[in-house]
């Protein structure tokens, strides 16, 4: 009985036809999103349903759509200056990735901050995470389940771009996109997440 | 950024503990893995003395194990015993065994890859699924005991008003947490699947162990957040007092719905059961073309089949609502996509009797195992169909027909393909061989005692035996079914015994086993490709693919004088490497972004 042949050496650093350019990283970000999304969907399942069930409160009278469409608004630029720091890191402008990294940054966390005034303000005004004074105690308890969840995503992102805003200080990431590319999918996918929320929490 | 980020030589630490090389992660999600297997299979067996012989102090470790009533298991400790036997089998047991230990260790041998694409998250998953463990075990010591609702955790059962204990709550925390760790495993898997097959591989060159366990982690990826979120929900009915799940009654007030939370839990829990299987189909495939050296018969279609269940598999929870009062439109929508799923299941079924049939088949025990995992998935598959449909359903679901048949699809099944996962590789996990004696006595007392147990559990589901009974003797119209408990609680410690066989085997084979060949099995996968022990790297070079994984008996070779061809073999009329790899790569762009 013969051994088998020897192994033929493929060249390393090849990138497969379906995905191309696309890095590992970059592959693994969508995959994780697709689950996060997931997660999403369960909450949001799980809110139509109890909200189906009745007795619902006006949402837009509860909780007020004045400073959260602001935050909504300050969130969507967010996105627009992630585009631009991309831009800034692939023209390998530092000036520029830092300027607009730092921009999204500042819009996160304004974002959370109004966040944190919101929920101060509903809490004083009789809105709690298990009580409600006046209607459905499940009104509060999802509303903060929800967009205190979102919020942590929010944060998870402020931290996630504080720290390739650190790296790109040493020009890192000058002409190589990839990694801001990644946190910018996150980035996105957030804000994008905050619009169906806002939708369907705020607004209907 | 796998290949080259941890190639020095790591210390103790980094080579046992923090390890971030697959092989390792592999053997921890091992032994994890065994260890759940040990402690959710004694507890099945002290369910099955108390079913057998009621109010009776169970032998041996009764007084140690229940001192406050003199051995016998009370009905609250009895509740969490099967809750935790479930429980710790699926998430402890089948999860880091079938996905952890074999999606680790076979997807990067398999493929032809260095090691996981994202080695850090690896290691993260492994300790995430360490850190759930904890929880786990340690919620059966605290006061008021472990988590006692059955493995569904159905409120209102598993919210402060059924069970105000800790150990609930920290069952609820350990599920999050190994649905994390499997979360993490699966984006890794999925990734590693897409990036780093070996040139000339494509998707239909892989074998369909990795055909399994990809399709796993695509499942684990979509349906595990959605079980997350219920978790989170039902951690704040618990902790904070919030009412997802509370519905309003004479004592508890509330406006929640608890039948939300099964809804969320079956559009997990369904996917769950085909998560822990395909795995085992998938090696199962694979070992019944190697052993019987003939070519997996229609190996696309077994693929594209599992890949049909796969998907089909999100559209049928329902089936497990059929009691709850679902619409009947819903109910009926459910039944038949439910009877739909098993045409691909059917498909490739009949593909591996077709792969085994005039076969030169070599009874090895991976072969025998494989073999076992064909008869109780048939017959577990076979007996879904009474389940499948809503009027057959209605009579059959709080009976031991349930239990019978998802033990012999899910549990029996995935257990065997385990075994035989594990009698093929480990010579290549370890470098020695495991014992065929002691394996054959392992199988044959197996297999027959499985039969028995769950067998007779559908005939005694068939006859109205109810499932969630503490003690039936005191049901007069259920006493006529006592000498068949008997003998399934006989039958139950005998295979319970059975498994002493591998114990001694696993152990013994691991230190002091017979030294495996290079190529024991004679086979050509790409893991076989690769030295003994397994070099740091796994490959000294990246292997070029030149055909699919079950290349036995093929005509055209049969002047080199063995009956298989390995994947990396580039013989005459083979294309030529350059050809091979552009089919399947491209070479990477010169500019260094996206």
């Amino acid at each position: 009985m013969s051994a088998p042949g020897a192994v033929v050496a493929a060249p390393e650093g090849l990138h497969d036809r379906e995905f191309g350019p696309a890095n590992a990283g970059k592959v693994g970000m969508w995959i994780y999103l697709v689950t996060d999304a997931m997660t999403f969907g369960g909450l949001l399942i799980a809110y139509a349903s109890l909200r189906r069930m009745g007795n619902w409160p006006d949402p837009a009278e509860e909780l007020g759509i004045t400073i959260s469409s602001v935050a909504t608004f300050i969130l969507i630029c967010s996105s627009v200056s992630m585009v631009m720091a991309i831009r800034g890191a692939e023209m390998a402008n530092r000036k520029a990735l830092l300027g607009w990294l730092g921009a999204t940054i500042a819009g996160g966390v304004i974002f959370l901050g109004i966040q944190y005034y919101e929920y101060n303000h509903l809490v004083h005004h009789g809105l709690g995470f298990t009580t409600m004074e006046h209607g459905n105690n499940l009104f509060g308890s999802t509303f903060y389940a929800i967009t205190g969840f979102h919020g942590l995503h929010v944060l998870s992102g402020v931290i996630y771009l504080t720290v390739i805003w650190i790296k790109s200080l040493n020009g890192r990431y000058d002409g190589d996109a990839s990694h801001v590319e990644i946190v910018g999918l996150f980035w996105h996918f957030v804000d994008l997440i905050w619009i169906l929320v806002f939708t369907f929490i705020y607004l209907l | 950024m796998s290949a080259d980020a941890h190639h020095h030589e790591p210390g103790f630490v980094g080579k046992y503990i923090f390890s971030m090389d697959h092989k390792m992660i592999a053997k921890q999600f091992l032994w994890l893995g065994l260890v759940g297997l040990a402690v959710g299979g004694l507890m099945a067996m002290l369910m099955r003395w108390n079913l057998a012989n009621p109010g009776e102090a169970v032998p041996l470790v009764g007084n140690m194990l229940f001192p406050d009533s003199g051995g016998v298991i009370p009905p609250d400790a009895y509740a969490s015993l099967f809750t935790m036997h479930g429980t710790i089998m699926i998430f402890f047991a089948i999860t880091p065994l079938l996905i952890g230990c074999f999606g680790n260790f076979c997807i990067p041998l398999m493929i032809g890859a260095r090691d996981m694409v994202f080695p850090l998250l690896n290691m993260l998953s492994f300790w995430t699924a360490a850190l759930a463990s904890v929880f786990m075990f340690g919620s059966i010591f605290v006061p008021l005991g472990g988590a006692a609702s059955g493995w569904t955790a159905y409120p209102t059962l598993s919210t402060n008003v059924g069970l105000p204990g800790l150990g609930m709550t920290m069952w609820v925390v350990a599920i999050f947490l190994i649905g994390t760790s499997s979360i993490m495993g699966a984006v890794n898997y999925i990734t590693t699947v897409i990036r780093l097959r070996a040139p000339g591989m494509g998707y239909f060159d892989m074998p369909l162990t990795v055909w399994g366990l990809w399709l796993t982690a695509i499942l684990n990826a979509l349906f595990v957040p959605v079980i997350a979120a219920a978790m989170v929900l039902l951690f704040f009915d618990r902790v904070f007092g919030t009412q997802f799940f509370a519905a309003g009654s004479a004592v508890v007030d509330g406006t929640g719905d608890p039948i939300l939370y099964q809804h969320l839990f079956w559009i997990f829990g369904h996917p769950e059961v085909y998560i822990l299987i395909l795995p085992a189909w998938g090696v199962v495939s694979d070992l019944l073309s190697f052993f019987s050296r003939k070519p997996a018969y229609g190996y696309k279609i077994t693929a594209l089949g599992m890949t049909a269940v796969t998907v089909l598999s999100a559209v049928v929870y329902g089936h497990h609502m059929f009691s709850t009062g679902l619409s009947p439109l819903l109910g009926q929508s459910f039944m038949v996509l439910t009877m739909i799923i098993s045409v691909p299941a059917e498909i490739f079924f009949l593909n591996w009797l077709h792969t085994i049939w005039k076969g030169r088949i070599r009874m090895a025990t991976p072969m025998l195992f494989s073999l076992g995992v064909v008869f109780v998935f048939g017959l577990g598959g076979l007996t879904g169909l009474y389940l499948a449909s809503i009027s057959t359903d209605l009579y059959l679901h709080d009976t031991y027909f349930v239990v019978g048949h998802f033990h012999l699809t899910m549990a029996a099944a995935a257990f065997l393909g385990f075994f035989a996962g594990l009698y093929y590789w480990f010579p290549k996990f370890t470098g020695r061989m495991l014992n065929e004696n002691l394996g054959k006595i392992h199988f044959a007392g197996s297999i027959i005692t499985i039969t028995i147990v769950f067998c007779g559990m559908l005939l005694q589901g068939w006859a109205g035996m109810h499932r969630r009974i503490y003690d039936h003797s005191v049901y007069t119209y259920l006493q006529h079914l006592a000498p068949m408990t008997n003998i399934i609680t006989h039958s139950a410690l005998t295979l319970g015994f059975f498994q002493l066989f591998f114990v001694v085997n696993f152990f013994r084979s691991w230190f002091a086993g017979e030294k495996a060949p290079e190529n024991p099995w004679q086979v050509g996968t790409l893991e076989w490709a690769t030295s003994n022990p397994i070099p740091h790297g796994n490959f000294e070079h990246i292997p070029v693919v030149f055909r699919g994984p079950h290349e036995f008996n093929n005509p055209d070779y049969a002047h080199l004088g063995r009956d298989w061809v390995a994947q990396w073999e580039q013989l005459p009329g083979d294309p030529s490497p350059e050809e091979r790899i552009a089919s399947t790569h491209v070479p990477a762009p010169q500019a260094a972004h996206s």
